[in-house]
């Protein structure tokens, strides 16, 4: 830590001023975990607790009543195990046509530079500025007969697969990430025969691992926070996802069970969050404005 | 293209002026060579661009026909300016602008200023910046459902947590989503604990960016910390906050998932409806589609130009 920051490190040296940080220190620390962690392990407690006790005031901190049982009735009753199956499907689904769709088209954008490509590019970029919300009725629509193929998507995986790739941003993220590659790297390879497609492979992917993990990370949990497109487009309650299914159930089960499902459909998310944190945070902050 | 380049670090230098990847030398001559180099680029475009094609230019164009046409029993006809005319007698019309301009507001004073503080504070502190940083950022994790559901019943008048906090410091209890004058500011709050992760990272990747000198000199003419903050820490960062700005302004206007799981979309007295809620009724509830984009239509012209606003600025900062 030795670059400066608003407060001057002599100021903090003094002893007063080491007794206010450390002050400060504790309050910020305590306020956050109470504001950030306190709902959730609310949350998780409550999940314990019996049908008395969870609306029970005041609400008890630590749960008296202990019924795991509450998540194995979670499981069985709102049916998550499918729920859980169906939204890494539509997860994963997205995620492979997103790889390989945007990565196609960026490495064509940034390396092969067809023409029309930066009108193309131009088109795609254009939609981040259109309201995402505005889209969803024509959206919709489309869904549901869509054009020259005349094919009903709804209730099918493609309709969350294929528009996930329409995907301007991840797009741009990718191409920005490919103009760094040194042109002499590609140029070498293709002197040496490669095709486009072996200098994808074997030149372009090895090295963008960084933002290929971004990228990955964001197009699950955009899957996986989605709500509104999938509540229209999956009506069919067999291929809901956790956050459709949990939502229509929620009127039907115990409080007490209904947290324990939401604590379980928290997890996988929280999870993937713990072990590629860094990863997720350095994606944010690289790209994470621009678009 | 004239001859195949055989001295491709020349070639590149030499920007734009050569196509980029050439193969081994082939027959067909610099037309054919051009042809294939083209029809490979396009090769790799495709799958993309035709999911563009499908899921969003098709529907902006389609949103636009829609906001003029009435669909009646599959039977499409032109109806002008229709509507638009609904949408604008409508009682709710109105009511969903101001409830989303209150939305909006309110959001700025919580989503945009508390993180910025957040991020602040944590990066002004020397020790656990790691803890605090996930702590921030551990709700946007969350799906929406856990953490709107769990927003509701920390709001319950009966049990909730939050009413139990306000008693403990001997406050009134309050009706949070029931009361009309308070359900949007419990939607907000909701709204800001979920989403605000992600700015406060941004703005403490900038802040980190800042170069201690400026503080130094600061010091040296007498500024205290509200000074500091005033005329270093915020001038330093202003393309990022007035990005986050415009961001949050585009973002909170099409606010949805959050009214809509907390107190059904309408809340209290409509005091929660929002106009993308009203989007939403009138395409799935009253299956009135051009309505819907009509009013889709006035959001967009609406926010056009915050979004080229955004776009403009984002340039600047890419130079």
């Amino acid at each position: 830590m030795s670059t400066r920051t608003l407060i001057s490190p002599a100021q903090l040296a003094r002893p007063r001023g080491k007794a206010l940080y450390w002050v400060v220190f504790g309050l910020v620390v305590a306020l956050f975990t109470v504001v950030f962690l306190g709902p959730m392990y609310w949350m998780v407690s409550s999940g314990f607790k019996d049908t008395q006790e969870v609306v029970q005031t005041p609400p008890t901190l630590v749960p008296e009543s202990f019924q795991p049982d509450n998540y194995s009735q979670a499981w069985n009753v709102m049916d998550l195990a499918s729920l859980l199956g169906n939204t890494l499907f539509y997860a994963f689904g997205a995620l492979a046509f997103q790889l390989v769709f945007d990565v196609a088209a960026a490495y064509s954008l940034s390396k092969l530079r067809p023409v029309f490509g930066k009108a193309i590019l131009g088109l795609m970029l254009a939609t981040l500025m259109i309201p995402a919300t505005v889209l969803v009725v024509p959206q919709y629509l489309t869904v549901l007969d869509v054009p020259i193929f005349e094919r009903n998507l709804l209730n099918t995986p493609w309709a969350i697969w294929l528009p996930s790739v329409t995907n301007a941003f991840n797009i741009f993220l990718l191409k920005r990430f490919f103009d760094s590659i040194p042109r002499e790297l590609l140029d070498a390879a293709s002197m040496d025969g490669a095709s486009p497609m072996r200098t994808l492979r074997s030149i372009v992917l090895p090295i963008s691992r960084p933002i290929l993990g971004v990228v990955s990370i964001f197009a699950i949990v955009g899957v996986w926070k989605d709500f509104l497109w999938p509540m229209l487009t999956l009506p069919d309650p067999s291929k809901q996802t956790l956050n459709v299914g949990i939502y229509s159930l929620s009127n039907g089960v115990p409080v007490n069970v209904l947290i324990a499902a939401l604590t379980m459909a928290s997890l996988p998310t929280l999870v993937i969050f713990l072990i590629f944190q860094r990863n997720i945070m350095s994606g944010l902050t690289a790209g994470g404005l621009k678009g | 293209m004239s001859a195949p380049s055989l001295t491709p670090s020349k070639a590149a230098s030499a920007r734009h002026a050569q196509p980029p990847v050439d193969g081994p030398p082939q027959r067909g001559g610099a037309f054919g060579r051009s042809l294939k180099r083209n029809l490979t680029a396009h090769g790799f475009l495709i799958g993309a661009v035709l999911c563009f094609a499908f899921f969003s230019w098709y529907p902006m164009v389609r949103e636009f026909f829609l906001a003029f046409q009435k669909t009646d029993q599959g039977e499409v006809s032109w109806v002008g300016l229709e509507n638009l005319e609904t949408v604008f007698n409508d009682p709710a019309f109105w009511q969903a602008w101001r409830n989303t301009a209150l939305f909006t507001v309110l959001a700025l004073v919580l989503g945009f200023a508390v993180p910025f503080v957040v991020a602040i504070v944590i990066n002004e502190l020397r020790h656990g910046k790691g803890y605090l940083r996930l702590l921030v950022y551990l709700p946007v994790m969350l799906p929406p459902v856990a953490s709107v559901l769990l927003f509701k019943y920390l709001y319950d008048p009966g049990y909730g947590m939050l009413n139990e906090v306000f008693g403990f410091f001997g406050l009134p209890e309050q009706q949070w989503l029931q009361d009309p004058d308070l359900s949007m500011l419990s939607v907000v709050i909701a709204s800001t604990w979920m989403n605000m992760g992600g700015a406060a990272l941004i703005y403490l990747a900038a802040l980190q960016g800042i170069p201690g000198e400026l503080y130094e000199a600061a010091e040296l003419d007498g500024a205290g910390l509200l000074r500091k903050i005033w005329h270093v820490t915020i001038p330093q960062t202003r393309l990022i906050l007035s990005l986050m700005l415009l961001m949050q302004i585009i973002a909170t206007m099409q606010v949805f998932v959050e009214p809509f799981l907390l107190t059904g979309g309408a809340g209290p007295e409509g005091s929660t409806t929002t106009v993308v809620y009203l989007i939403y009724q009138y395409a799935f509830n009253f299956n009135n589609y051009g309505a819907a984009a009509a009013l889709g239509l006035l959001l967009l012209v609406l926010l056009a130009g915050f979004s080229a606003a955004y776009v403009k600025l984002s340039r600047a900062e890419d130079e």
